[in-house]
């Protein structure tokens, strides 16, 4: 456990003194849960529609795929016309694009991120490395399957994969979210324990909070 | 019988926002060669943020956050006459409307600065700085032309002022008092968050600033308010300097127009850094808006 998240007692700058327990204080201790589909199927039908037009992606390229996304903004491409943006920070986005090989260093980082996300989120993984571990299979660092540590909705096979292709993944994942069967934060919710079990397998220096939004 | 009236107002104005700052958006990205987001992609963002299923809390101040940031932009479009000459869009404007309206300019700002500063994030607190310093610089020569304009008309209220522009283009403040206009427009600019004014939210340097934190419905609600503040507030500008608008087409028109300033501006120039900005302002701005209120 790092020291920052340790108990400890402080000193208030008027000399009262207070016990700060970092991981209860600054950090939820609850898990998530499954949430339920809205309302009625009608309205939960234009939900997904809204959410498939409006594809926020967190702007936090994991691995050497991240330089594919950037073609996507500018001219050539502009993914922009299909209602795809990137946002800086992850409490707004709702699209997380693993790009190509995670090492362990990084899935710790990109746990965090992905459970600041609000739900609905999605995860698409780009490359081979996100599948089978590509051409690191035998790396001592990296992960061999993402699928065992977050729910992935889409993978866009490939080293790397060209932008249309990212463009044709996006649009598959529209079809998948309009269908409802994009429920990946809710599988994650349900199937918790497991996903923790596998992330703490591989990450051996776990020093944050289980649970952190 | 003026509720219904102002709330139609109201329906008019933010659907006219909403389009309206997507097709600027579009308009952008073509200077950029691109093609630009759909014109109907505000209203998809913001159902999809109404309909995410978790939300997060930092406590009773980052609820009101949004919530003061929306009636600053209800309150400044309700208190000044929509429609000149109009019984029905004038509104809730009364004798002493002007300083209210310059009140509520800053009011939706103040309520972000409480709220965001609750979300506890250091980004949030560094946005909040920039935007308060650049804000404060930039309604310096708003109000020093305010006080031109009033003491021009020899009035506090906006419909007078409107009235006193009547009779043809060049009855308009901006011929009547070159000097008050400009410093205003210089202020626009520092107003509506477009490069090079655009340091507050940073989106490359300081993810987004103020609202690092805000998500689901508190961000459809500031989205709601990004549509409706500006054209609240160039209803202002329109109706102090621009001679108001007789009809909804022509306040479509001129508020257009009067937009399209910031976005030619914007897509000029690179983004000052927040000392830059406030240098301009004083350099620049102020000393016009101090000689136009001399003048007057």
């Amino acid at each position: 456990m790092k020291e920052e998240l340790l108990k400890r007692i402080v000193k208030t700058p008027d000399g009262q003194e207070i016990e700060i327990d970092p991981l209860r204080d600054y950090y939820c201790e609850a898990g998530p849960t499954v949430q339920p589909p809205a309302y009625t199927a009608i309205i939960e039908k234009l939900f997904n529609w809204a959410r498939s037009e409006s594809l926020w992606i967190l702007g936090f390229g994991t691995g050497c795929g991240a330089i594919e996304m950037r073609p996507l903004m500018t001219p050539r491409f502009d993914a922009y016309r299909y209602g795809i943006q990137w946002r800086p920070t992850p409490r707004q986005s709702n699209l997380f694009v693993i790009s190509g090989y995670l090492s362990v260093k990084t899935l710790k980082r990109v746990i965090r991120s992905y459970e600041q996300m609000q739900g609905p989120k999605y995860v698409v993984g780009l490359g081979s490395c996100t599948i089978n571990g590509g051409m690191y299979w035998d790396s001592y660092n990296t992960i061999k399957r993402l699928d065992d540590y977050l729910p992935v909705d889409v993978y866009i096979a490939g080293c790397m994969p060209r932008p249309e292709a990212l463009l044709a993944g996006f649009e598959e994942l529209k079809k998948i979210i309009r269908a409802g069967k994009a429920e990946g934060a809710n599988q994650y919710a349900a199937n918790f324990d497991w996903y923790k079990a596998n992330q703490k397998s591989v990450i051996h220096d776990w020093d944050m909070p289980d649970y952190n939004w | 019988m003026r509720i219904p009236w102002a709330l139609l107002t109201l329906f008019i104005v933010i659907n006219y926002g909403l389009l309206m700052t997507a097709l600027v958006q579009k308009i952008g990205a073509r200077v950029g060669r691109r093609h630009g987001i759909p014109i109907w992609q505000n209203y998809i963002d913001m159902l999809k943020n109404y309909a995410l299923r978790t939300s997060i809390t930092h406590g009773v101040m980052f609820y009101l956050g949004p919530v003061f940031r929306l009636s600053g932009g209800v309150g400044l479009l309700l208190f000044v006459p929509s429609i000149y000459g109009s019984e029905m869009f004038a509104n809730f404007s009364f004798a002493g409307d002007l300083i209210l309206a310059l009140y509520f300019v800053f009011f939706g700002t103040l309520g972000m600065a409480l709220g965001a500063a609750e979300s506890g994030h250091p980004y949030s607190a560094i946005g909040i700085t920039r935007g308060l310093s650049q804000m404060t610089a930039a309604e310096l020569p708003f109000a020093l032309a305010v006080f031109a304009v009033a003491l021009q008309y020899q009035t506090l209220s906006v419909t007078e002022i409107v009235a006193a522009q009547q009779g043809g283009v060049l009855h308009w403040t901006l011929f009547t008092n070159p000097l008050a206009v400009a410093a205003a427009m210089m202020s626009f600019l520092g107003s509506m968050m477009r490069p090079p004014f655009d340091v507050v939210l940073a989106p490359q340097e300081i993810p987004i600033g103020p609202p690092t934190e805000y998500h689901s419905s508190f961000l459809a609600m500031m989205q709601t308010n990004r549509a409706l503040f500006p054209v609240a507030k160039i209803v202002v500008y329109m109706n102090l300097f621009f001679g108001g608008a007789g009809s909804w087409p022509e306040f479509f028109l001129k508020v257009f127009l009067i937009y399209m300033v910031s976005a030619f501006v914007g897509v000029v120039f690179p983004r000052f850094r927040v000392e830059q900005s406030i240098r301009w302002f004083l350099i620049w701005a102020v000393p016009l808006g101090i000689l136009a209120v001399v003048l007057v």
